[in-house]
């Protein structure tokens, strides 16, 4: 098994390489307005560190979101099409879930991330495998977590809500690939590579809606 | 020709999500699959919609261009995407598409203009391109007068809107109407049975000291609306027949008047209309008429290739190909704002020898 992870979710722009047994190369970075940019060179980076060719994969894990839909349809346009370059299936796994794997707590907590506009995405656990709720997204202020312990950039960023706020603050594609591989070897059916927005379109029709021409 | 470069393009820089494939000047895939019909009850392409539109067309369109041309993806000599002007969110689509494609296949990748690729599509309908090429782009987002003397590597801007493009104008005129989005198509066919000469609308920048080939159809758009609205206060019934004939002769008229003398000033033989307003059969005829009278050759596409697709991009790309332009690099961005006279983007590694990104990609090509 070789699966290629990917996450472009939230600010950051992670990638990893998993054999089935261990996490062999990734990389993360963060930067929120260029993740077109920095996603297909970190993979080649990944591939390259750990001596593979991308022909190699086996299979393509995505983290699906919910996430600010720019940069969350970079990795899941980027998933869907090598998917359909290899014929190799393509996975999808809840950002949130990804990002839960990485916690170190016992017992339920909440992870949460940025959604912009005052708002987090979030979801409860029951542990760090478990997801207990939908992911949603809310103003923090309306949001009571009873004082659970949480984790991620939206918790780290509204301590009123989030008192007890831990590490990780990002996602990372090395814990998304491990709970793939796990998941996958446990003949657990992972999701469909397609995007959780949890928000309408802002349906706005800008003045010069179509191509700007630069005069 | 089988050794003519065959190129798969990705077109989404707006609500059409195109897929085509050409080997050299032909034509072999043209796939499009359009979000317009999400659009319409907001008047207008709202780009969010576009954007999650052209996400879940990609893959089934590139599978349905493919199996339309007959060839393996394996074959291709390079993917070419529109990298720029459009809207941002919906060119990373695109862009991240390509990226990964061209990625996983091994094929150079070439980020190519927008309105380049509007003006190389002819290629696929009449042959190479005479060099100069004067080009006049109308469509819901362009405006422009565009000379070419190498589409890969030299388009000058003669002129554009300074407000509103034509298209623009056609759905807002459309919208006051009550007939519907997009406006182009539905005025051409109230027009038909309109008197053109009805109503006296204004011709915008065309007085002695306005810039000879700049547009503006802000001023245009307004008259029509509130001739209208004097009727409806009125109590009159609004010809609306007349309206749009009269409307589109004001349009047309100064988009051919201007192109054609543009071409008569810069001693260029040959007009090449694109861009979706092209499909507009008044423009069609009238810039027939005026060519002819002023000995140019006009050369229109079919409509389906004057709207946005992804023929015209493999077509472009095909060319870069071909006049061996170098291709981008991986971490080419989509640019919201392309400058017209960049016809692509072309990659740093060539210039920097020791390129990491490029060097270690090479390790990736298939064989
Ligand atoms: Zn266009």
């Amino acid at each position: 098994m070789l699966l290629l992870a990917l996450d472009t979710a939230t600010p950051a722009v992670t990638v990893a390489l998993h054999d089935g047994t261990s996490v062999i190369a990734s990389s993360s970075q963060v930067d929120a307005r260029r993740h077109g940019e920095l996603l297909l060179p970190a993979v080649d980076r990944v591939l390259a560190e750990a001596g593979h060719r991308l022909d190699a994969v086996t299979g393509i894990v995505v983290g699906v979101g919910p996430g600010p839909y720019t940069g969350l349809r970079v990795g899941l346009m980027t998933a869907d099409t090598f998917g359909l370059a290899l014929g190799v299936p393509v996975h999808g796994v809840c950002t949130l879930d990804a990002l839960a794997y990485a916690a170190d707590i016992d017992g339920p907590f909440v992870a949460a991330t940025d959604a912009r506009r005052k708002e987090v995405y979030w979801a409860r656990y029951a542990d760090r495998r478990t997801r207990v709720t939908d992911p949603a997204v809310d103003r923090p202020g309306d949001l009571d977590v009873g004082g659970l312990p949480a984790v991620g950039a939206g918790a780290l960023l509204y301590p009123d809500t989030f008192p007890d706020a831990h590490a990780p603050e990002h996602v990372s594609a090395a814990a998304m690939a491990s709970l793939a591989a796990e998941r996958l070897a446990a003949g657990v059916e992972l999701e469909a590579p397609r995007p959780l927005y949890l928000r309408r379109p802002d349906a706005q029709v800008p003045k010069n809606y179509k191509v700007v021409t630069p005069k | 020709m089988a050794d003519e470069p065959l190129v798969l393009g990705i077109e989404t820089s707006c609500d059409e999500t195109g897929v085509g494939i050409v080997r050299g000047t032909t034509l072999l895939a043209d796939a499009i699959a359009s979000s317009v019909d999400e659009h319409a009850r907001f008047g207008g392409v709202v780009p969010e919609v576009a954007s999650r539109a052209h996400l879940e067309a990609m893959v089934p369109t590139i599978d349905r261009a493919l199996k339309e041309a007959g060839v393996s993806a394996r074959d291709l000599d390079g993917i070419a995407v529109t990298a720029g002007p459009g809207l941002a969110g919906a060119l990373l689509v695109g862009v991240s598409a390509a990226k990964a494609y061209a990625y996983a296949l091994g094929k150079p990748l070439y980020g190519v203009n927008h309105l380049a690729s509007h003006i190389c599509v002819d290629q696929l309908e009449h042959g190479a391109l005479p060099e100069p090429t004067m080009a006049l782009l109308v469509s819901g987002g362009h405006s422009s007068l565009l000379l070419s003397s190498d589409i890969t590597s030299d388009v000058r801007p003669m002129g554009a809107t300074i407000d509103d493009a034509a298209g623009e104008a056609f759905d807002k005129i459309a919208r006051v109407l009550n007939l519907g989005f997009p406006g182009g198509p539905v005025i051409d066919r109230y027009a038909k049975e309109g008197d053109p000469q009805a109503i006296a609308f204004p011709r915008g920048l065309t007085g002695p000291r306005d810039p000879a080939y700049d547009f503006s159809f802000s001023g245009l758009k307004t008259a029509v609306a509130r001739w209208i609205e004097a009727r409806r206060a009125a109590g009159e019934e609004v010809p609306v027949r007349d309206v749009a004939a009269s409307f589109q002769e004001a349009v047309v008229d100064v988009l051919t008047r201007k192109a054609v003398r543009a071409c008569k000033d810069e001693g260029v033989d040959h007009l090449m209309i694109g861009g979706g307003v092209a499909a507009n059969s008044r423009l069609r005829a009238l810039a027939a008429e005026r060519c002819e009278a002023a000995g140019i050759r006009l050369r229109v596409p079919r409509p389906k290739l004057c709207t946005d697709n992804g023929a015209m991009v493999a077509a472009l790309g095909a060319e870069m190909v071909a006049r061996n332009r170098a291709a981008s690099d991986w971490d080419l961005s989509a640019d919201s704002s392309l400058p017209v006279t960049d016809p692509h983007v072309p990659g740093q590694a060539h210039t920097h020898s020791h390129d990491h990104v490029h060097e270690v990609s090479k390790e990736n090509l298939y064989s």
